[in-house]
């Protein structure tokens, strides 16, 4: 190997290195300026002004939002699956409902909450509230769990299907109690990477459920509700002091880590879930 | 019978659920043009115009679709120029373990929620742009950054994909005829990866176009938008626009109605890109096979 390659493959691995790099300095960075508010009063405190008390209600609006959207995006979409992976003949409504989960996938955040403006808090007037966000959360991750769910039925081995049908079991029965309790971990996985998703987004909760400063519990579904990354934008935005900002750091901690919490558990689930496809392969 | 007839309901329902999707879309399409038409009524007024100032009804969104082009080409540039080179390293040079430890890293750094990359930028590359290069500090350039951040992960692995797709035997024959490992990557390897790598980044510039809280955070946001002429000044774009305007927008108004058409705006120039990115994918599937 001459001198020249060996350049050329220290570029390439430094471009590599790049990623990691900027990963471990911007956690890195929010850990070491946010860790020092973290403390049971910052997680069990309702906020009071920028710089004082801490965020229970964001943290359980967040909470609230993602289980309401996963109410709304999770039978549908796992419904929407079976159907695409099992009944859809090749025709012309499938491929029409496959663009559209696509399309769906692609419209941008910002016009999802436009949507959610629009529909949900004026027209059907459901106003600023946690059911408005729940929803319109819910039609953003709607595609990814159609996607995951359709694509851990679909790893399900066939001839499980046919030992199954074999026995005499009707196509319902057999997808009910033998492919869907073999794909259920890639769904879960599916769903632990959309609450992922939702749980960080910002710009749709902010057209849709609150200010995020609310320093209540909402007490039914049509109140507004606080959200931890609203929190962080407004803190962010309108903070100025560096007590305010020091919260916003603490806040994106939270967030980091549901993140986290969520990728590992679905990776790990992942992997067993591979190990035992492959098993089932013999 | 009766079990026939149960087995076809359930069909029945899980059709219609997945027609939702379609439902959806359709609902968002109608729901954001409605409210729209009043503005994309002004025509040119509205596409072309050069000022874009509420107080005085002026909605020309000319400057601000300039703007979000150019924060996100420089954004796309500065990832390709890094995600290539890596996603070429990850699938061809870099050795198991290493590669167990940088793809992971990859996918984590989609998942750091925008507004916490944004607030990162803000307190970080802001900061430091203003007091290496002067002016406000929140600029085209610190944008470009923080975009290219996050299109960074689409960028190679989809490269990375992609390049892994070429068939072995050409990467053999090539090897077999005496090139080194790096002529084969070149010569062979890549053009023949070419068609996923100019897809990830035209899905990845359709990332970067949609993308909200994390360039709004860094760009500045100047009340009248205007052409940017060097990569200090801060701009205006059409994500952003809208968040930091519908807040005080009165309902019903001409302001409000203009903010859902940059909606529109955004949903086509993503559409395109989206639809550029398929066409790109068959075609390249088709060439390989």
């Amino acid at each position: 190997m001459n001198i020249k390659e060996k350049i050329v493959k220290g570029g390439l691995f430094v471009s590599a290195l790049i990623s990691v790099v900027v990963l471990l300095i911007v956690i890195g960075y929010i850990v070491v300026n946010g860790i020092g508010v973290i403390s049971l009063d910052f997680l069990l405190k309702s906020p009071y002004r920028f710089e004082y008390g801490g965020v229970f209600p964001q943290i359980i609006g967040s909470l609230f939002l993602v289980a309401l959207c996963l109410l709304f995006a999770v039978p549908l979409g796992v419904a929407s699956a079976i159907y695409l992976a099992e009944y859809a003949p090749d025709n012309v409504i499938t491929s029409c409902i496959r663009l559209f989960v696509e399309c769906l996938a692609g419209i941008p955040s910002i016009v999802i909450g436009l949507f959610g403006l629009v529909f949900l808090v004026y027209y059907l007037g459901f106003g600023v509230s946690m059911l408005s966000g729940g929803l319109a959360l819910g039609f953003m991750i709607l595609p990814w769990t159609v996607r995951a769910s359709e694509e851990a039925i679909k790893a399900v081995p066939r001839s499980y299907r046919e030992a199954s049908l074999a026995l005499g079991a009707s196509k319902w029965q057999t997808i009910r109690s033998v492919v869907l309790k073999s794909a259920y971990p890639g769904i879960i996985t599916g769903i632990l990477l959309g609450i992922g998703k939702a749980i960080g987004e910002t710009a749709v909760v902010l057209l849709t459920a609150g200010s995020g400063l609310e320093s209540f519990l909402p007490r039914s579904i049509l109140d507004p509700v606080a959200s931890l990354p609203v929190y962080v934008y407004m803190l962010a935005t309108q903070g100025q002091t560096s007590a305010a900002y020091s919260r916003a750091f603490g806040a994106s901690i939270l967030l980091i880590t549901m993140f986290l919490v969520m990728s590992i558990s679905a990776l790990f689930l992942r992997n067993r879930y591979i190990k035992r496809m492959s098993g089932g392969r013999w | 019978m009766e079990v026939g007839r149960a087995e076809k309901i359930i069909e029945k329902v899980f059709f219609i659920s997945a027609l939702s999707s379609i439902l959806i879309v359709f609902f968002i399409i109608a729901f954001i043009l409605k409210e729209s038409i009043p503005a994309l009524a002004l025509g040119w007024n509205f596409f072309l115009g050069m000022r874009w100032y509420p107080p005085h009804s002026q909605f020309g969104i000319f400057p601000i679709v300039v703007s979000t082009f150019v924060v996100g080409i420089g954004a796309l540039a500065i990832a390709a120029s890094i995600g290539i080179p890596a996603s070429i390293y990850l699938a061809e040079f870099s050795p198991g373990w290493l590669r167990n430890i940088i793809k992971p890293c990859v996918e984590m750094l989609v998942g750091i929620p925008s507004i916490v990359l944004g607030f990162f930028g803000l307190m970080v590359l802001v900061v430091f742009i203003r007091n290496s290069f002067g002016g406000y500090g929140e600029c085209i350039l610190a944008g470009w950054m923080i975009l290219a951040i996050m299109t960074l992960p689409h960028v190679v692995s989809i490269s990375e994909d992609s390049i892994r797709a070429v068939p072995k035997g050409y990467k053999e024959a090539s090897l077999a005829l005496g090139a080194t490992h790096l002529q084969t990557t070149i010569r062979v390897i890549l053009p023949n990866a070419r068609s996923g790598i100019l897809a990830s980044l035209i899905l990845g510039m359709g990332n970067a176009i949609g993308e909200t809280m994390a360039v709004l955070m860094v760009i500045g946001n100047p009340n009248i938008p205007w052409i940017p002429s060097s990569v200090l000044e801060p701009v205006r774009v059409l994500t952003s626009t809208i968040v930091i305007e519908i807040g005080y927008a009165v309902w019903g108004s001409m302001h409000q109605h203009a903010l859902f058409a940059l909606g529109v705006v955004l949903f086509i120039i993503v559409a395109i890109l989206n639809v550029i990115t398929t066409a790109v994918i068959r075609k390249g599937v088709a060439g390989i096979g």
